[in-house]
């Protein structure tokens, strides 16, 4: 696959402030990227930067290779959904959808023709002479999408587009989106707040927070290898403890030696401070004293398909986060196991930036 | 009975207020000359008004000033809105609260004010100083009826104009405008009823040979009413209805439409 966008080292301030760090992006040809990150951490800037509706202070952007950092917003080959968005009001549907085609002059017949398909396509038929206060709000969602790629963008930059949908027609959406993507063949670029969001949709997972990029590769990377205890946290309700590495491939955490797979060849050398995440699924339960550790079910809440309990340690240091099939009492006292290659070792964060990163915790 | 009571309350303010114009449009159609008898109905009043040379001038008056000043000032004050908006937040806030200040001044300053203004300038006062001060005295009544639409969400749809490909030009033209364009119509009509209703900033802003209908009808008080001032003050009254009833039926459609 070949890169399509990418950005180097894009810094840009409003006013004192600088919301964004030096983020650095390669999009590929047909890939589906989504940038993640909690509300205010850069992400609306970062596209704009690409639409061309922000300047960045420093860094280029380049497409298919060019360099278009200063090129106008309406020459360049990419559309936007906006994250409310921004229907023109006054126009109907029909008129919206045939904005782009009216403004380069399309004749009216192609443009018939092309209305006629993007409805079909976002399963809006025959809507072309509603107006626009007399859609739904999935409704407009669609209308948004159909008026980006009549014009057949090479790249769709989407923000939240399903931001303002209830939780159902989301879920809906998100697989209409996929469906969508498929189809027209071009390449996603996507923002939202929603990690699920985020893990169902994408070839590939860009973690932001507060102008820095976090950490960037696949649904799965993203979720069994967190890099910092900000991703791990971000992504899914995990336990992040502080931990030591005390041999070989074994860390030491609340004073009990777990084996694990990372050692000195990944960076984690024996006597390495280190955090660790353990995802709450990951967590066996065995019965009292047959595990690696034991602890007490101070909680339990029936989530859906399995339960959710907190464990607290016999020392009482910790409270475990555990998620199960099965189901167990509250004050009943269990054993725990938690297997190698479930031990997530991260490094505890360092420079000063990275500090200022975790606070947000 | 309370209900009754309050209806009867309603009936008297309302005889209390539209009364007195009521008895104006109909002595305006009396045949006599008295203004306690009624003797038949006739449209000799608004013949003399229509007659009259100085009162059909000061009708043209009234209106050709109302009409100009209320666009002139519809299309300074819409570019000062387009203007202020490109500025730093800060200077715009400066700005809106000196435009916002002639609303506030008495007219009677205001009228003094650009009196002394025209003499210190040796400007002859006549027809063009009076539509000065009107243009003037309207602009901050149109950039504040157009300013609210100019606002976060036209950015939005301005920006989504510019990703679809289209100029900056294209997109202020078929975008943004008709956003405006409510604004822009009430910002014209405001105008055009306030320059209309004017006196004071009129009196003192006109020179000897020029009347509106409320400087004509000011000076004629003094040598005695001729019922074709009845005449004429109707003709005002009826021209401000209707100019009232087009705007809240605008803003009924309006409303109407974003109920949805
Ligand atoms: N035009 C602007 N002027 C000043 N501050 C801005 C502007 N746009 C964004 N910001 C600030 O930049 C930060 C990042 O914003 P944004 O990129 O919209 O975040 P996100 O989309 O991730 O929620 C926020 O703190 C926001 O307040
Ligand atoms: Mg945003």
């Amino acid at each position: 696959m070949s890169e399509l966008i990418r950005l180097e080292s894009i810094v840009k301030s409003f006013d004192d402030t600088v919301v964004l760090n030096g983020i650095n992006l390669s999009v590929a040809e047909n890939e589906f990227v989504t940038l993640l990150g909690p509300s205010g951490c850069g992400k609306t800037t970062t596209l704009r930067i690409i639409g061309g509706f922000e300047r960045p202070d420093e860094g280029r952007v380049f497409f298919d290779g060019k360099d278009i950092t200063n090129m106008p917003a309406n020459q360049r080959p990419v559309n936007t959904v906006f994250q409310n968005y921004a229907l023109f009001p006054h126009m109907t549907v029909g008129e919206n959808i045939a904005f782009s085609m009216r403004v380069r002059n399309k004749p009216e017949s192609y443009i018939k023709d092309k209305i006629k398909y993007a409805l079909k396509l976002v399963n809006l038929d025959g809507f072309d002479g509603r107006r626009i206060d007399q859609l739904s709000g999935g409704q407009q969602q669609r209308i948004a999408m159909a008026r980006a790629i009549v014009n057949e963008p090479r790249v769709l930059l989407l923000d939240e587009p399903l931001g303002a949908l209830d939780l159902k027609l989301r879920q809906e959406m998100q697989y209409e989106l996929v469906r969508l993507k498929k189809e027209l063949g071009i390449t996603f670029l996507y923002i939202t707040h929603d990690q699920e969001e985020a893990l169902t949709m994408s070839d590939k997972v860009v973690v932001m927070n507060e102008g820095y990029i976090q950490q960037e590769g696949t649904p799965e990377q993203i979720y069994d290898e967190p890099v910092n205890a900000f991703v791990a946290d971000f992504i899914g309700d995990s336990n992040i403890l502080p931990g030591q590495m005390t041999d070989e491939k074994l860390v030491r955490i609340n004073g009990v030696d777990y084996p694990c797979i990372d050692g000195t060849e990944q960076g984690f050398p024996p006597g390495r401070l280190v955090d660790v995440v353990i995802r709450p699924e990951d967590i066996d339960i065995l019965p009292y004293g047959q595990g690696q550790f034991n602890g007490t079910i101070i909680s339990k809440l029936f989530i859906g398909v399995h339960y959710e309990m907190l464990v607290q340690s016999e020392d009482g240091n910790i409270e475990w986060l555990l998620q199960n099939y099965d189901q167990h009492d509250v004050g009943e006292k269990i054993g725990m196991k938690v297997d190698p290659e479930n031990i997530q070792i991260m490094h505890k964060p360092k420079s000063e930036a990275e500090s200022a990163r975790e606070l947000d915790l | 009975m309370r209900k009754i009571f309050g209806r009867v309350y309603v009936v008297i303010i309302m005889l209390f207020l539209y009364l007195p114009i009521l008895a104006l449009i109909v002595l305006s159609f009396n045949e006599a000359k008295s203004m306690s008898v009624w003797k038949g109905f006739s449209l000799r009043w608004y013949e003399e008004l229509f007659h009259s040379k100085l009162m059909v001038q000061a009708i043209a008056n009234t209106f050709s000033i109302a009409i100009l000043a209320a666009l002139i000032a519809t299309i300074i004050g819409t570019l000062a809105v387009l203007g202020l908006a490109a500025m730093k937040p800060r200077t715009e806030t400066v700005l809106m609260g000196f435009n916002n200040i002639p609303m506030l001044n008495a007219d009677i300053v205001t009228g003094i004010a650009l009196m002394l203004f025209f003499l210190m300038f040796h400007w002859p006062r006549g027809y063009l100083t009076v539509l000065f001060s009107h243009t003037v005295f309207c602009i901050p009544y149109v950039i504040l009826s157009v300013k609210p639409r100019l606002n976060k969400n036209t950015d939005k749809l301005f920006e989504a104009a510019l990703d679809l490909g289209a100029s900056e030009r294209y997109a202020f033209r078929k975008i943004v405008l008709p956003e405006l364009r409510p604004g822009i119509m009430s910002g014209f009509l405001l105008s055009f009823t306030m320059s209309v209703d004017d006196f004071i900033i009129t009196y003192f802003t006109r020179g000897a040979g020029i009347n509106t209908i409320s400087t004509l009808i000011y000076s004629q008080v003094k040598v005695g009413i001729r019922p074709s001032l009845f005449a004429l003050s109707t003709i005002v009254f009826v021209t401000a209805l209707v100019v009232l009833v087009a705007v809240n039926l605008r803003q009924k459609r309006i409303d109407a439409k974003q109920a949805y």
